[in-house]
């Protein structure tokens, strides 16, 4: 932790004590800049303990950029975050991330075991080597994913589901309080998509809190209790029923939709869903 | 050729060597894991300017200043590129092109600035160009054991780390490591590698030494400490063999030797490793279409027969010839072989008939109905 401190990683004075320790997710004013453009602006986002939250938005909304910024993977121009009441660098063991599966060269020489273990590395301390207690934590988590009998295969030799699945297994290692995904639904098989939403449905009725970066505006409502609709601002954030609405949708995804369906009231938002999902 | 080995001047050079191959094999799996293997070249230029202010401060061709040198030139040109490509819209490869001319320029008017000089010891610094594995001396064995011992102690502590930022940044930065510092870490320590080879291998071809063991390496192995440990004694057996084979033939540079035994290394591997390797891939594309095309015929048999309510249906070859296009008696001898089909006696006019065989013909049942063309029973 010190060498982080030392480097100035998301130190953010604002958090010295307890704020909002209510909330799973505190961000009050975030704004984050590349080369002088704002990705994100006087962002403000609550999202309480034990809820399953999507963070959608179109293409260049900032998506990623919030929750890399919340991981400290990118230094934010002004503003601050706290995960349950604390600065993120002091809670990291509380946090689980899953970064998108193009984010990793699979070539890279290691078994599907080797990477679970990986979210138990945070758990270890500098110089401890993962031994038997994180090979049986890890074989738990494979065991839980359906990928126990592929434990020692070359992470090579993996379809993409398997990958994400992988992911998500490491994740589930970390024994964390705050989940964030980033687009694990992606380009996986239905199966894995199935599972991945099972697991993360289990985390949250176990009292964790998921927050999950989502491009599939259809399945919104039937995966998730809480949103997060982003477009560099945030456009509108709350239960999932009253803020999936045509009108929130539109106001995010702008010109990018037409709506076909000349709109008969409580329909509205599935025809805008069908057309901004690619 | 092992005889050499009695010889006082050969064993220095094969511990140097020894030493070179442990630490090029050791870095270099990282280098080249993490997608920086032109790293390697721009920063073994770089150790060029490095090499000459090191003869000037310590007024002689002294090893130990020499590589601090050369380390201390290096280690800025990396920090330099990875600044700029984090920094700037400038992309790796024009920051490591940028950075390679520069110093390579740099490094060469310092050495023709000392060549000028009349001084009697500058004697031989244009050999830190391709290496002089002969002009090793014993204490210079110090020098380069002590930066190996260096690179072997900080892989051996730092392994989970550089691990998980070679494979994850983006996680390892989630998790709190100090991702910025790990991965300058890990690319200055290429520079330790090129030190190391100062002597034996020479700044042009040093690249080499980095790349060629980790690539060779990576094709055999399933895990990253197998890759390490095979890269290393990849590097050691082309490093010792390099300098017997120059050692036993009159005026044959070492540097370049190794740099050929480790490309061949590199050759075998990429073509004959199992699962990665070229030959092994054609192989089995070979197998795939011969179990296709067996596959097929036993299907196109099965159908002739059922058309003909006989399941022991003779066909003529030249039939089934005229179906695929091609001529069929190497599948059909194949399918022989495996008891799926046999020959049938015919009409002394016509030509060879062929039957399927009852694991035939259930065989093509099973390849039917996993293709859904038949339902199950």
């Amino acid at each position: 932790m010190s060498i982080r401190k030392l480097l100035g990683k998301n130190d953010t004075a604002q958090c010295h004590r307890l704020h909002e320790p209510d909330q799973a997710l505190h961000i009050e004013d975030l704004t984050v800049a590349y080369e002088g453009k704002p990705v994100l602006w006087d962002i403000d986002i609550n999202i309480p303990p034990g809820v399953m939250a999507a963070i959608i938005g179109p293409n260049g909304a900032g998506k990623s950029t919030l929750i890399k910024a919340v991981l400290g993977l990118v230094r934010p121009t002004a503003g601050h975050i706290c995960i349950h009441g604390h600065p993120p660098a002091e809670s990291l063991r509380r946090i689980a991330y899953v970064p998108q599966r193009s984010a990793v060269d699979w070539d890279f020489p290691t078994t599907v075991l080797d990477v679970v273990m990986m979210g138990r590395y945070a758990h270890l301390g500098w110089f401890r080597w993962p031994g038997r207690r994180e090979r049986r934590h890890a074989m738990e988590a494979l065991e839980s994913v359906g990928m126990a009998e592929l434990s020692h295969r070359q992470i090579s030799q993996l379809s993409g589901g398997q990958q994400q699945r992988v992911f998500l297994a490491r994740a589930m290692v970390q024994d964390a309080d705050v989940y964030f995904l980033d687009e694990p639904m992606a380009g996986v098989d239905a199966t894995t998509e199935k599972t991945v939403v099972r697991l993360l449905q289990e985390l949250r009725d176990a009292g964790k809190t998921v927050i999950v970066v989502h491009h599939d505006l259809q399945t919104v409502r039937d995966y998730f209790d809480w949103l997060v609709i982003l477009n560099v601002r945030v456009v509108a954030q709350g239960r999932v029923p009253e803020v999936y609405t045509g009108e929130n949708l539109r106001r995010a995804y702008g010109g990018r939709i037409a709506l076909i369906d000349s709109g008969t009231g409580e329909d509205s938002s599935g025809a805008v869903a069908r057309e901004a999902s690619r | 050729m092992l005889e050499l080995l009695g010889n006082f001047t050969v064993q220095t050079v094969v511990i140097g060597a020894v030493f070179l191959g442990i630490a090029s094999g050791l870095l270099g799996c990282f280098a080249v894991l993490r997608q920086q293997s032109l790293m390697g070249d721009t920063l073994a230029h770089a150790a060029l300017p490095g090499v000459c202010i090191g003869f000037l401060i310590a007024g002689s061709r002294h090893l130990g200043w020499i590589m601090a040198g050369a380390l201390g030139t290096a280690v800025v040109a990396a920090l330099f590129v990875q600044m700029v490509t984090r920094h700037s819209r400038i992309k790796t490869d024009a920051g490591l092109g940028i950075a390679l001319s520069v110093s390579f320029a740099l490094g060469v008017v310092l050495l023709t600035y000392i060549q000028g000089q009349s001084n009697a010891s500058q004697g031989g610094l244009d050999s830190f160009l391709f290496g002089q594995a002969a002009a090793t001396q014993r204490e210079d064995l110090w020098f380069m054991g002590g930066v190996t011992l260096v690179a072997l102690v900080l892989v051996m502590l730092c392994w989970k780390q550089f691990k998980l930022v070679t494979f994850d940044p983006l996680f390892a930065g989630s998790i709190g490591l100090p991702v910025v510092v790990l991965e300058s870490v890990l690319t200055s320590m290429i520079a330790l590698a090129v030190v190391v080879g100062l002597q034996m291998v020479g700044v042009v071809l040093m690249t080499a030494m980095v790349i060629a063991p980790a690539v060779a390496a990576r094709q055999w192995v399933k895990q990253l400490h197998h890759m390490v440990i095979l890269a290393v004694v990849f590097g050691i057996i082309s490093g010792v063999i390099g300098v017997l084979i120059s050692a036993s033939v009159r005026h044959l540079a070492t540097g370049p030797v190794v740099v050929l035994v480790i490309s061949a290394i590199v050759a075998v591997s990429i073509l004959l490793s199992p699962g990665r390797g070229v030959l092994w891939s054609w192989i089995h594309r070979q197998r795939e279409r011969r179990t296709i095309g067996q596959r097929q015929m036993l299907t196109t048999m099965y159908k002739l027969a059922a058309h003909h309510d006989d399941p022991y249906y003779p066909v003529e070859r030249s039939m089934l010839d005229s179906f695929y296009g091609v001529r069929t008696d190497a599948i059909l001898k194949r399918l022989h072989n495996q008891g799926h089909v046999a020959p049938a006696s015919h009409m002394p006019t016509e030509g060879i008939h062929w039957t399927l065989t009852d694991t035939g013909y259930s065989e093509a049942v099973r390849i039917l109905q996993s293709i859904g063309a038949e339902p199950s029973p």
